[in-house]
């Protein structure tokens, strides 16, 4: 009884105690600190591509490093590999489970994994004379809501099991467990030095883990519903989150806090996806109104809209040279725009 | 022996927040600061954020101009 009660009144005690702090540090709040910065040109983008082939609801899409090549997933049971620049598909791979909720290009461009409702992550060799499947990672209990490639030998995933995990590809084992969520890990990112990684859960709230000795260094909270997209900010120094809640919120990693949040009395739809332009200044935010919004990442307003899906928009990507952005739809469509 | 685990679980989250209180941070003012100016160094190099002149897009087809 006693030690119980010592432990929860010690725990109250850490949780002001880093409230305070957060407090202390928190002189300013972003949106008031860019008053000097000139605003963002107003964003208006342009269809360049529409892709057609997927015949049922796309749940993710990715693209290679090249900038060029990209691979979608949909519930027609199929990852689609597109050349974004002449629109043609390059490569179709049956999926074994149509229940797709993931995909992910590796660095290298060999290989693609797949995920969701079967709980698996199943990796795809790309270069060999047939596309073979290379591995089937079967540990996680609950689907999986995201992977990403470190590597070839190499990836992380996470999954409605509420943990993440870090797979050696080569053995098929767990390598890492990440455990702290209380709900379903909805999403997670990669930091440009592949040392960390932030994820998204339920529980509402966003975690930054270390890769390599498995801890959940800071945690932010702010979103009052589940965390569906989350990305690093190419300086690797903060974090933009997406949630059901409808707004995205910056959390920046060294001032162990939120400094904006990206919301509008007007949006009451969740946030389904986002990513960032190259210079981290633009998020293109996906939204279950069928609508990409496009916020200044700064100053906390909104400076453009992607309408042009028929239903809701469940994935964004923008590639590394931050060309164009991809926005992918429950109305089977890809776009590219700039 | 489940009020051992739940105890064992609460010593869990107590070194857990241990450890997240533990951390270094630094004032709104300069994190912001340091957001800017990595923003607007590379703002330059955002073809979202300043444009893609038409002829290096390779999303558009390059217009070839006939001269009359």
């Amino acid at each position: 009884m006693g030690e119980m009660e010592q432990m929860k009144k010690e725990a109250e005690a850490l949780k002001t105690q880093i409230e305070a702090a957060r407090k202390a540090a928190h002189d300013t709040d972003m949106a008031s600190a860019a008053s000097g910065v000139a605003p963002a040109p107003r964003v208006q983008l342009k269809t360049r591509r529409t892709l057609k082939g997927h015949l049922a609801k796309i749940y993710a899409m990715h693209w290679c490093t090249d900038n060029r090549l990209m691979v979608s997933a949909s519930q027609d049971g199929k990852l689609l590999i597109w050349d974004s620049h002449t629109g043609n598909k390059v490569n179709a791979v049956p999926l074994k489970s149509s229940w797709v909720m993931t995909c992910a290009y590796a660095p290298s461009g060999n290989l693609v994994a797949s995920g969701g409702l079967d709980n698996m992550c199943t990796v795809y060799n790309l270069k060999t004379p047939v596309i073979k499947t290379v591995k089937e990672l079967d540990a996680h209990t609950g689907y999986l809501s995201c992977a990403r490639f470190l590597s070839d030998t190499e990836i992380l995933t996470s999954s409605g099991d509420t943990t993440c995990v870090l797979w050696d590809l080569e053995t098929g084992k767990q390598k890492t467990v990440f455990l702290n969520h209380v709900g379903d890990c909805m999403c997670l990112s990669l930091s440009p030095d592949m040392n960390s990684f932030v994820s998204g859960a339920c529980d509402s709230l966003a975690k930054l883990w270390d890769i390599r000795d498995g801890q959940c260094k800071q945690t932010f909270q702010g979103h009052t519903s589940d965390i569906n997209a989350i990305s690093f900010y190419p300086s690797g120094n903060a974090i933009i989150t997406g949630s059901d809640d409808c707004t995205c919120k910056m959390y920046d990693i060294r001032a162990d806090q939120e400094v904006i949040s990206y919301q509008d009395a007007a949006l009451n739809s969740g946030v389904t996806s986002l990513d960032l332009s190259a210079s981290g200044r633009l998020i293109f935010a996906g939204y279950d109104d069928f609508n990409c919004n496009i916020w200044d990442s700064l100053k906390g307003e909104k400076v453009g809209v992607l309408s042009g899906h028929d239903n809701r928009v469940s994935c964004t990507g923008v590639p590394g040279d931050g060309m164009c952005v991809c926005t992918g739809s429950w109305d089977s469509f890809l776009k590219i725009w700039n | 022996m489940s009020s051992n685990s739940n105890l064992t679980s609460m010593k869990r989250t107590v070194e857990q927040l241990k450890l997240e209180a533990s951390v270094d941070r630094i004032k709104v003012s300069q994190a912001a600061a340091d957001l800017q100016q990595y923003c607007l160094q590379n703002a330059s190099k955002d073809a979202l954020l300043v444009g893609v002149p038409a002829g290096s897009n390779p999303f558009r087809e390059p217009r070839s101009c006939a001269l009359l």
